[in-house]
């Protein structure tokens, strides 16, 4: 079974089926989805792929009940993951804050497609970046990674397992409909070069042990049933050893804690990739598909002496904000073309904090942008 | 020096466009090293919408993933040919199946090659290879990927048990193209 896991060697699949692999190559065995263009391909590779490796695939009744699913395995103490696009996404929104308040490691994998409701089942979209952020009610920090290429799906999607297991809590793989139903080379490495984070176990006896840490920037170790502990999990405001404690003191604590378990790692968590920042004049930020299009726009202005430069966001959230405050000090303008009518262009505004021009290239979607559109926004400048 | 083709397959749902688009670009991407990227359209329908299969082969790294002009164009579908014989870049290639595909008016500077792909794949009794026998085709005439490349592609991407289906499908559809050029050069 287990040379069944990594599947080492050069693929020609798709986005979707790279994120399915790199979910196994990661240690996942169990999957609870429901079927929802264009994410279906995941469930389906899963459907294929979990039974070959002794996992467990569930098609659930709907996408709350899939998410719940994946929250139980995982404190079976089984890694877990589930896929969907917008409506699904929508309807995990419940059992994702559960998620959140009970530190619970899983991977969401997002294929957006345009919204909101129904919308364009089959066509691209990028307006689920804000409801990534803020969809469950309540305060906690978000890790949302963006691919932009089949690879990029099985590398993000094991690098979301790794996130999810150091910071205890579920990590979002933000892809789009263009990569999710992309098909180029994908590389899976050697299983002995992939770094994949397992899930240890409680150092603590028994009688000292407690299932949540809210001193320190990190959380604690995570039992999981069936080893012993005395373990208590519940959405409630809870205290470290998990029992419901209604005050506003133990709230502080807690909520405090998920929040800066995120907040105060930023710098280990955000990736991005540069792209002829140190001299440009005018930098276009992008993500997921939309970052293939504005690469191949700041290089064909390159091309002809234009100083453009490319933020890309691999991790939309956290959000690099310290790198656009330094940025926005340097260049003239950021051009920012999404997806969505101003999502992630809104987050560069603030954090510019008025030091450069912010222009959002909104589509509302269905398309992506051409470079030639991009282009000529970025000369508006020159 | 990049050297970049842009390659639109189109027809109905239900031809296995999609399946020969994904056979273009894994015999470039996996069997002639290069890079390809393969993205698809088609409608809510399971079968008989129209659908196009777009491949971007390139030696350099291919940033923007779409087909604007398609340099070779292979049309299964009259209504495929209404939606995307525009799209054809003038000096491009444009292949038919002849006998789903009239031409009002032929294009202009494009060099135009018909086959009957899917009457070959009647007379081998199986009509479902009418997309292989198009490959084959494409692999005498496009000028995007080797007999070799494609066939290894073809070979790696059907069911187990339909190779030797498959292969004389192919090779069918290759000897046609390869006699087509003959004919076509052969003085008047």
């Amino acid at each position: 079974m287990a040379d069944k896991d990594v599947l080492t060697g050069e693929h020609f699949i798709h986005g979707d089926a790279a994120c399915a692999e790199g979910g196994i190559a990661s240690g996942c065995r169990f999957f609870a989805g429901y079927p929802i263009t264009p994410a279906t391909e995941v469930a389906e590779r899963m459907a294929r792929r979990l039974p070959q490796v002794g996992g467990v695939y569930i098609q659930m009744e709907d996408e709350i009940a899939s998410m719940a699913a994946i929250l139980g395995a995982s404190w079976g103490g089984v890694k877990s993951m589930t896929s969907t696009s917008g409506p699904g996404f929508s309807l995990m929104m419940e059992n994702i804050g559960l998620g959140m308040m009970t530190e619970t490691p899983c991977v969401v994998v997002n294929i957006q497609r345009g919204g909101p409701s129904t919308g364009l089942p089959t066509l691209v979209g990028q307006a689920d970046v804000m409801q990534a952020r803020w969809g469950s009610h309540g305060d906690y920090g978000c890790i949302a990674l963006a691919p932009a290429s089949p690879q990029e799906c099985f590398d993000f999607t094991v690098d979301a397992f790794n996130l999810s297991e150091i910071y205890r809590q579920p990590v979002f793989v933000l892809g789009d409909e263009v990569v999710g139903h992309m098909t180029e080379k994908v590389i899976i490495p050697p299983r002995e070069e992939l770094r994949i984070v397992e899930r240890g176990k409680p150092q603590a006896k028994k009688e000292d042990y407690l299932p949540f840490d809210f001193k320190g920037p990190m959380p604690a170790q995570m039992a999981v049933a069936g080893q012993g502990y005395h373990v208590h999990v519940t959405g409630l405001t809870h205290d470290e050893r998990g029992y419901p404690v209604i005050t506003d003191a133990v709230q502080e604590r807690n909520i405090r804690h998920i929040v800066d378990k995120i907040r105060k790692n930023a710098d280990k968590i955000i990736r991005v990739e540069s792209v002829f920042l140190d001299d440009a004049e005018v930098v276009v930020v992008a993500y997921g598909c939309t970052s293939r299009v504005a690469r191949q726009a700041v290089e064909d202005l390159r091309s002809r002496g234009v100083k453009a430069g490319l933020l890309r966001l691999i991790t939309i959230w956290p959000f690099p904000s310290n790198m656009i405050r330094q940025l926005a000090k340097q260049v003239k303008a950021f051009i920012v073309p999404e997806i969505n009518y101003g999502q992630v262009a809104y987050e560069v505004e603030r954090t510019a904090q008025g030091n450069a021009e912010v222009v959002l290239m909104a589509l509302m979607g269905g398309s992506i942008h051409r470079p030639d559109e991009i282009e000529e926004s970025v000369l508006e400048y020159f | 020096m990049s050297e970049k083709q842009e390659i639109r397959l189109a027809g109905f749902g239900g031809q296995g466009i999609i399946l020969s688009g994904h056979i273009l670009g894994k015999a470039a991407s996996l069997f002639e090293k290069k890079n390809a990227v393969f993205t698809q359209s088609y409608g809510p329908e399971a079968r008989g919408g129209s659908c196009s299969a777009d491949v971007v082969i390139s030696t350099q790294t291919v940033h923007y993933p779409k087909v604007g002009n398609p340099s070779l164009l292979v049309i299964m579908s009259q209504g495929a040919w209404a939606t995307y014989g525009s799209s054809l870049n003038p000096g491009g290639t444009l292949i038919l199946d002849q006998d789903l595909v009239t031409l009002e008016k032929e294009p202009e500077s494009v060099t135009i090659f018909r086959v009957p792909a899917t009457r070959i794949a009647e007379e081998m009794g199986k009509k479902i290879v009418a997309n292989i026998v198009m490959l084959g085709a494409v692999a005498a005439l496009g000028g995007v990927v080797s007999y070799e490349s494609l066939k290894k592609s073809v070979l790696a991407s059907i069911p187990p048990g339909t190779e030797e289906l498959n292969v004389s499908a192919f090779d069918k559809g290759h000897e046609f193209g390869v006699d087509l050029l003959k004919r076509l050069k052969a003085p008047a």
